[in-house]
């Protein structure tokens, strides 16, 4: 057996010497690993659902929009429909989906009120393609195709206007003449959303019906792209704007809501810091620990010395010793982690406070996302850290006098 | 001091590295503790200030069903005046009246559906910030005049500029039709889109004149001297105002509900993370007692063979605690305190607070106030859990046989 690996059996074995303090400070490093690991899921989890519900919101990736669009969102800011270059640069992969839709400002109004909502003309079958087309239906049916003349109302907008299903609504918006365009139009569905704003705001119908009615033939409001992976956007967006040409403006998700990215980007400093502050509260019980441990043997390494062992050697020695602690620690502490994660990943009930989460733009529910990298983080900071922490007790050890040491009551 | 103080200090100092550590953990994360905490609570105070300086107030009285469904002739009689009664409460440091509805505003080139508030303009900057940040113009001035206040983006969208007309056409309380022309007196920049593309501010005459509501209005909205006072203010008014049924007072909480949720959910999750630090904490201070107390075995043996009874003993080692926890406490929340009064005069910001200052109300830079709640409360419970984690080594205490442990190695 060559030396060192001898060291390593012996820096294990004097880690059992004192099974108690041993314990104590391997149940701290699980804890502080675990809690790590934990936080940083649900850290995660809670920014992902942030930016999924943001994309949901926008909808989609990439959008497609006339150049004066976003300050004017108003219908003479259309665009005609994807043709020619761009239509081919969507049906190309990694585009997912797309849809083309009018989105104008208008009045709906009802016998006992009227409302200040954003008219959806769009094609069901591309909105589900993209996602967006509403989740749940509790009356009525979505709309059947883009020349569907009926409209689905949200549910809280519903009862704001004290309308019903199959009952008359009367929609108004402005023609590019800026005269007004009005219609009646029956209410075929009622939907519920996951955030209740936007059951009042946004009112559907049927593409084809409202480019009818406010005159604008072909023409949409906006293109909303979608690719699947929210992360990879950057490398398809750049090619759809080649092939948009330079009279239309297409942005990626991370230019259409700046705090969304700003968030995806902090996390994993967010994640390093708080890892990082876990690991100094530990650090002082890690030295203490250590530093005992050494006072305890200041006769036996004396002795090792005398023999004729380096000082080198009792440095590694103590410093095994500290990181086989963290070691079994990150071991233990990442499975616990793993396992209290796991059963929670379908989802943590938070809808006592659904409306706070509604100021955060959130769900009403939880969903933690482990990250292997997160696990690796937390090895990397506890370990190596542990290392500098570790260092100074060595240190100390190895520079004891093997005389003097040898002399210690 | 008497002999087991006097013991118990000495005893800390026999080992000053192993006493310093402790104590530096303590100290690490009293500071940290004071820090986090008196930045929370400094955002969430502006959180709540901004919001409710808004356009809330810190509480409404309306008509009982007007909050649930915000009908035209859900009103509260002779609103004047009654603004006038509850400024005149005391606690009450402002009111106004205000009405609203939703109406269709136009200008020559185009439409938007927008909120229509008829405010009393001599009173309502003294509830509300939004009449402070009229960036062009002035704000109105006489409570009858068919002037207008209107946000920067609804402003460009109708392509209207001061001195324009706006027309605006809604329902007025009995139902009917109601149709005004104003002047455009001022442009309001909030910086939050949603306001400034569709709120718009009329005198309350003017208002009550074209929707045909009398002397009536919709709410009235006031401040009060001392948030913390709410409460007591509301059921003060409830008690002097008219009852009948007529009159419902609202508190921030009932109009925001999702104000103090949010302010929870982030407690919560700040609460986690402060409590891994405590345990962290409390177990780093559990083995350096019971390491301590172990290498003491002999010493006392002996004290106790000499007849010293085992409570007296274990009340030596709750000291010992007792005194690192409270250097702990102390020089922790010096610590903090410098750390907070440094950030008073800086602020404090970090990177992603000026993103969710523009999106949630926030401001971009928080100025941390130093409280006694958020100096203590920390570093109380730090001191609460290292009292607790020496209850186990102290209770071996109780337990040791004298013999044995006179012979202990």
């Amino acid at each position: 057996m060559t030396l060192p690996d001898g060291m390593a059996r012996l820096a294990w074995r004097n880690l059992w010497r004192n099974r108690r303090r041993t314990l104590i400070m391997l149940l701290a490093v699980v804890v502080g690993v675990w809690a790590m690991v934990f936080m940083t899921a649900m850290m995660r989890g809670m920014v992902d659902e942030m930016v999924r519900n943001g994309l949901e919101q926008l909808p989609g990736e990439v959008q497609i929009h006339h150049p004066d669009y976003r300050n004017d969102p108003s219908v003479v800011n259309s665009i005609p429909p994807p043709a020619g270059d761009l239509r081919a640069a969507l049906q190309r992969p990694p585009v997912a989906a797309w849809a083309a839709r009018v989105r104008v400002p208008a009045m709906v109004s009802s016998a006992r009120g009227n409302r200040g909502v954003t008219l959806l003309g769009v094609d069901p079958a591309s909105e589900r393609a993209l996602g967006s087309a509403p989740e749940q239906l509790v009356a009525g049916r979505f709309l059947s195709g883009p020349g569907d003349r009926g409209v689905v109302l949200g549910q809280r907008l519903v009862e704001r206007l004290e309308t019903d299903l199959g009952k008359r609504v009367v929609i108004m918006s402005q023609d590019p003449h800026n005269n007004v365009a009005d219609r009646g139009v029956r209410v075929v569905g009622i939907y519920r959303a996951r955030l209740p704003g936007d059951e009042e705001r946004y009112v559907y119908a049927g593409r084809a019906a409202i480019q009818e009615l406010l005159g604008i033939g072909e023409q949409v409001s906006e293109i909303a792209v979608t690719g699947r992976d929210y992360r990879a956007v950057d490398a398809w967006v750049g090619r759809v704007a080649a092939a948009a040409g330079p009279g239309l403006e297409v942005l990626s998700w991370r230019r259409l809501d700046p705090f969304l990215d700003t968030m995806l980007g902090l996390q994993d400093g967010f994640a390093l810091v708080f890892m990082v502050v876990v690991f100094l509260a530990l650090s002082f019980g890690l030295v203490n620990t250590l530093a005992m441990a050494v006072f305890e043997r200041v006769r036996e390494i004396g002795l090792m010395q005398a023999l004729g062992m380096r000082p080198g050697l009792i440095l590694y020695q103590v410093v095994l010793e500290s990181l086989f602690l963290l070691a079994l620690g990150l071991v233990l502490g990442n499975l616990l982690a793993l396992a209290t994660i796991r059963p929670l990943e379908s989802g943590i009930d938070v809808s006592s406070v659904a409306r706070g989460m509604e100021m955060f733009a959130m769900g009403t529910t939880l969903y933690p996302a482990l990250d292997g990298r997160d696990m690796l983080l937390s090895t990397a900071v506890v370990l190596g850290l542990g290392l500098l922490a570790s260092l100074v007790p060595a240190w100390r050890a190895a520079r004891l006098d093997p005389v003097r040491a040898l002399n210690t009551h | 001091m008497n002999i087991a103080g006097l013991l118990a200090w000495r005893n800390l100092w026999r080992h000053r590295r192993r006493t310093w550590l402790t104590v530096g953990a303590m100290i690490f994360c009293n500071a940290l503790l004071v820090f986090l905490i008196a930045i929370q609570l400094g955002s969430y105070r502006m959180m709540i200030d901004n919001t409710l300086s808004a356009f809330t107030g810190h509480l409404q009285v309306q008509h009982p069903d007007y909050r649930e469904e915000q009908h035209m002739e859900l009103t509260v009689p002779d609103a004047a005046a009654l603004a006038q009664r509850v400024r005149e409460t005391p606690g009450v440091s402002a009111a106004a009246a205000r009405a609203e509805a939703y109406a269709l505003a136009s200008s020559d080139e185009r439409s938007f559906g927008i909120q229509l508030t008829g405010v009393q303009p001599a009173v309502e900057p003294q509830v509300s910030t939004y009449p402070g940040l009229v960036a062009q113009g002035r704000y109105l001035a006489d409570g009858q005049a068919a002037e207008v206040v209107i946000g920067r983006i609804l402003a460009r969208n109708l392509k209207l500029g001061l001195g324009d007309e706006l027309t605006f056409l809604g329902s007025g309380r009995d139902g009917s039709i109601a149709a005004g022309v104003a002047r455009v007196v001022g442009i309001v920049d909030s910086g939050i889109a949603d306001i400034d593309r569709a709120v718009a501010q009329v005198p309350l005459g003017y208002f009550q004149q074209v929707f045909f509501m009398g002397n009536r209005g919709h709410s009235v909205v006031a401040r009060v001297q001392d948030l913390e006072q709410t409460a007591a203010v509301v059921a003060r008014l409830r008690r002097e105002l008219p009852g009948g049924g007529e009159l419902a007072v609202l508190d921030w909480d009932t109009l925001q509900p999702g104000l103090r949720e949010a302010i929870r959910t982030d407690m919560v999750s700040a609460w986690f993370m402060y409590a891994v630090l405590i345990v962290l904490v409390a177990l780093s201070v559990l083995n350096t007692q019971l390491m301590s107390v172990l290498e003491r075995t002999r010493e006392f043996g002996v004290m106790l063979a000499l007849g010293m009874r085992p409570g007296r003993l274990a009340r030596l080692v709750a000291l010992e605690t007792g005194f690192m926890s409270l250097l702990g406490l102390g020089l922790g929340a010096l610590l903090g305190g410098l750390i907070v009064l440094y950030f008073s005069y800086i602020g404090f910001s970090y990177p992603g607070m000026a993103e969710a200052a523009a999106k949630f109300n926030l401001p971009p830079r928080i100025y941390p106030t130093i409280s006694l709640t958020a100096l203590l409360l920390g570093p109380l419970i730090v001191f609460a859990g290292a009292l607790l984690a020496a209850l186990y080594p102290a209770l071996k205490l109780l337990r040791m046989e004298p013999v044995a442990a006179m012979r202990a190695v």
